[in-house]
């Protein structure tokens, strides 16, 4: 029994190195954001491809709906627009996509060139409407319910994976 | 003379090189109490995307946005907690750089207090036991004259 006291050290290194050794396997960009579970921020901005047009958040109220935040200058956003496309394709979700701090016709060019998923685009010119959606790395995916409230906030380019087990699974169980 | 004049003359191009630089780099409210409360306020802050970074010291253009935010809100009046509020209120807790005192993050607050006081309490008691143990039990004979050894050895 004397001689376990003197493991005592080793345990209680062994006990840190085990909480640090997790911590590398956590990643630091995946910072929780405090706007899940809250109202989703009303917006009302020019439409991408009709600047006459306003397209206003109020629009979706009532459906459980994507927002998609995404850029032509965003590689990452290149990345994983086909999963979009073919999600957009299947008609679960109304998909809206807000373009962020681009230039429309920019924009354009890369939907026809790349497909448009979205019901609706939103011309986010200035980041306004980004940064009420607490943005900080394009892309970024929100799943809002259909009283208007983020469920889910999804940063950096969806997988095959995270889109079906986290973003479909939850849309499935909102439209009930 | 001449080296000296030209020593001079370099020192001053060289410092004000960066003073032009700066002006061309960030914009700046016209007020420069206005304009340190905001970078005051920047520096509290985190970057996100380059999160070793305050929003004061990152040239990224996720901080020179909320820089300009913040100095918009400011030039409108609002106070530094206001500003601290909206920053929170989109980007949670995670923006400032130092956490604010709540039950989630009172371990992180009080936690090395606590080690410090249980060190400190397992030392007191430690000390304690072996001074007990050294006045109570006295050298026997045999220990005397091993410790004589060893020294005499010398």
């Amino acid at each position: 029994m004397r001689h376990l006291k003197y493991l005592l050290p080793l345990a209680v290194f062994g006990v840190m190195v085990w909480f640090l050794g997790q911590g590398l396997y956590l990643n630091p960009r995946e910072v929780p954001s405090p706007l899940v579970n809250k109202p989703a921020p009303v917006f009302n901005v020019a439409d991408l491809h009709r600047p006459e047009l306003q397209f206003a958040s109020e629009q979706m109220k009532g459906k459980v709906w994507i927002l998609n935040v995404w850029a032509s200058w965003c590689r990452a956003c290149r990345d994983e627009h086909p999963l979009f496309v073919e999600l957009g394709r299947q008609g679960i979700v109304p998909i809206v996509g807000l373009n962020y701090k681009d230039q429309r016709g920019d924009a354009l060019e890369w939907l026809r060139a790349l497909g448009n998923p979205y019901v609706a685009s939103a011309y986010d010119v200035d980041g306004r409407v980004g940064m009420d959606y607490g943005v900080y790395g394009v892309p970024e995916t929100y799943v809002i319910d259909k009283q208007g409230v983020i469920r889910y906030k999804h940063t950096g380019p969806v997988t095959a994976q995270s889109l079906q087990t986290k973003v479909l699974a939850l849309v499935k169980e909102l439209q009930g | 003379m001449k080296q000296l004049l030209a020593c001079l003359m370099l020192l001053s191009v060289m410092l004000a090189i960066p003073n032009v630089h700066a002006k061309e780099a960030a914009t700046m409210a016209a007020d420069p109490v206005l304009e340190k409360r905001v970078m005051a306020l920047a520096y509290e802050l985190r970057c996100l995307v380059c999160q070793n970074q305050s929003l004061g010291g990152s040239q990224s253009e996720f901080a020179i946005d909320l820089r300009d935010e913040i100095r918009q809100q400011m030039t409108q009046g609002k106070s530094d907690k206001q500003v601290t509020d909206f920053m929170v209120e989109r980007y949670g807790d995670f923006i400032l750089f130092k956490p604010p005192v709540k039950s989630t993050t009172l371990a992180l607050w009080i936690g090395p207090f606590a080690l410090l006081a249980i060190g400190a309490l397992v030392l007191f008691i430690h000390l304690k036991r072996r001074k007990r143990t050294l006045n109570t039990t006295p050298l026997s004979d045999e220990d005397h004259k091993r410790a004589e050894a060893l020294l005499d050895n010398k």
